[in-house]
């Protein structure tokens, strides 16, 4: 560019042209130059890996048996997949914790943004407290709760314990410890899902519910009738993202075991994710073929979930 | 009688929200509570020894042990190296998807050229890819190509820029930066590059420094990957926090202050920038 203007000031007339081409070449290269960076990295770090995840899932690749590498097996891995209890024993843990992790948190969300929503002293402040605990991190996040949770000395059961019931190892049991990192993830979303839906709330006009309000529609009905169908896309969003979220879960049942092995998820494994699961077999066992078929095993059970959930969403319009 | 009409043009636009009754301030105290709890608890047993804490009922006073159980953590475990490692990956992280994410956001907002539907749509498309379908091949790059294992580029380049990001810059841009100008820029003589660096980066400063802050929170509390390719030998924080954990007698006063001091750099950032934090959140979900 400084030889193009240097050009310009020593001869006009070819200069110009010079100049002309310059700025077409930087109008149509300029952008790709501008994206490069994100599809550079993506294309190597993202997308090349989860491809080859496939591909490495054909195969009967141990780490721990050199020459495996390319061993080709075909659906070898899948098929021996479809006989491993494990396997589906960390569908179960990763379907239920999920559903107890998202459902109460988005509805709780939605409710905390109606309440955001009031005209009130100190919303700034109300907004900052419920969104605190979406920056913590999981690992340290985890380990305040595992102490919250203990059994004889956490303040969970203390509280419980207030209410007549008996202490709770959360740790053994299956529903228990579910519940228990469901609510975890829970402690941790929920601020951040309100505020997706205040912002969204915040757009709905004001005449809607002028109207309602003048056709005598409670409350209660408006909110069911108005700001929940104004808010559909919002929901859809935060269904699909918490849900892809929810079924990718690794650190929250990773950190709350108190076994030997973390991977194992519990002492029965009625906490062991899928990725828990895929994390054990590939870096505990080696199984690197195995473990990037249970990677795509989950990848296929997200996209189901998700899908299910677009189309009940649908459902949802098409009922109205 | 000029001031009747202010009042009222007032009132007609804070009748847009009810006003908060009683009922409304006590349910959201309660949930702002039980959002605050458990950091609260967190500071008091991290300024308590283990026997304090174990106490029942529960004590929930901050104690004087908070310096004491400080130096313990950093005394026993290798904290310092992972603060390092940990304030070095996210800082970079945080500089290259800035800087990536505004000049690729300012492309999709602003410039006009071949493919950039599909290429935005492939982009959106990406932010509902899992990352743990990735995840063994990109060890086994790490370890076996470019024998990044237990190493920072490891941590920094795959993170480098993000979908998230660039869109994020683009949702502001679009409204930020008004074409008028950038068409007067362009007027005038003005290259790409010389409306990046005169127009843009001066309006997007304030999605920039929403997006910074949000990435290297994102980047500082990582976890699944830097235990996937890192080891105790070069931690970051999260890491030496779970190490911290996994030993067989617990002393869970030592344990919740390593993670009062992980969480701390966040913490405080948040309470510099949570508004800011909160109106990019916001904005963000309107438009996307």
């Amino acid at each position: 560019m400084a030889a193009s203007t240097a050009a310009a000031r020593g001869a006009r007339a070819p200069a110009r042209t010079a100049g002309h081409r310059w700025h077409r070449l930087d109008r149509t290269v300029s952008p790709y130059l501008y994206l490069s960076p994100f599809f550079v990295v993506f294309g190597v770090f993202g997308l090349f890996p989860m491809l080859y995840t496939g591909y490495v899932s054909f195969t009967a690749w141990r780490a721990d048996r050199p020459g495996s590498e390319g061993q080709w097996v075909g659906l070898e891995n899948y098929r021996k997949l479809l006989d491993d209890p494990f396997f589906w024993n960390a569908v179960k843990n990763t379907l239920g914790i999920g559903v107890l992790a998202t459902v109460p948190q988005l509805l709780l969300a939605l409710g905390l943004a109606h309440l955001l929503n009031y005209r009130m002293r100190g919303r700034t402040l109300m907004r900052l407290g419920v969104l605190l605990p979406n920056v913590t991190s999981v690992a340290a996040v985890t380990l305040i709760f595992v102490q919250l949770f203990g059994r004889d000395f956490g303040m969970v059961n203390w509280f419980l314990s207030l209410f007549g019931v008996d202490h709770i190892d959360w740790q053994a049991g299956t529903l228990s410890s579910w519940s228990a990192i469901a609510a975890i993830v829970t402690w941790r979303w929920t601020g951040y899902n309100a505020l997706l839906y205040l912002a969204a709330m915040q757009s709905v006009p004001f005449e809607l519910y002028e109207a309602a309000a003048l056709d005598g529609a409670s409350r209660w009905r408006q909110f069911r009738s108005i700001t929940i169908p104004m808010l559909r896309p919002t929901i859809l969003f935060t269904v699909i993202v918490s849900t892809i979220g929810a079924l990718q879960l690794f650190g929250e049942p990773m950190l709350f075991s108190q076994q030997q092995d973390p991977t194992t998820g519990g002492s029965q494994h009625q906490f062991q994710t899928l990725a828990l699961y895929s994390y054990n077999q590939f870096w505990g066992r080696f199984k690197y073929g195995y473990g990037a078929a249970i990677s795509w095993a989950m990848f296929l059970l997200i996209v189901l979930v998700a899908v299910v959930n677009f189309l009940a969403a649908r459902r949802m319009r098409g009922a109205e | 009688m000029t001031t009747p009409a202010l009042p009222r043009r007032r009132r007609a636009k804070s009748t847009r929200q009810l006003t908060a009754g009683r009922g409304v301030y006590v349910v959201l105290g309660v949930a702002v509570l039980l959002s605050l709890f458990p950091l609260y608890w967190t500071l008091v047993a991290a300024s308590r020894s283990n026997t304090e804490i174990h106490r029942m009922p529960p004590v929930l006073l901050p104690g004087g042990r908070l310096w004491h159980n400080i130096t313990q953590v950093f005394a026993q475990t290798d904290l310092r190296l992972a603060m390092v490692n940990s304030l070095i990956v996210a800082t970079t992280v945080t500089v290259s998807v800035v800087l990536t994410s505004t000049l690729g956001g300012f492309a999709f907002a602003k410039l006009r050229f071949r493919g950039r539907g599909p290429l935005l749509a492939s982009v959106v498309a990406t932010m509902m890819v899992p990352t743990q379908l990735g995840i063994i091949p990109l060890y086994i790059m790490m370890a076996n190509w470019f024998h990044w294992a237990d190493h920072l580029q490891a941590l920094i380049v795959p993170a480098a820029a993000n979908a998230f990001g660039l869109f994020f810059m683009r949702q502001y841009l679009i409204g930020a930066v008004p074409d008028e100008l950038l068409d007067a820029g362009r007027m005038d003589g003005c290259t790409t590059r010389g409306l990046v660096w005169h127009v843009v980066l001066p309006a997007a400063r304030p999605a920039m420094s929403v997006l910074g802050m949000l990435t290297f929170m994102a980047a500082w509390n990582d976890f699944y990957w830097p235990k996937v390719v890192m080891t105790q030998q070069n931690p970051t924080v999260q890491l030496t926090l779970s190490e911290l954990a996994s030993g067989y007698i617990k002393d869970y006063s030592l344990v919740l202050t390593g993670a009062l001091v992980a969480s701390a750099p966040v913490l405080v950032a948040f309470l510099l920038m949570g508004r800011q934090i909160i109106d990019g959140i916001m904005q963000g979900a309107t438009k996307g």
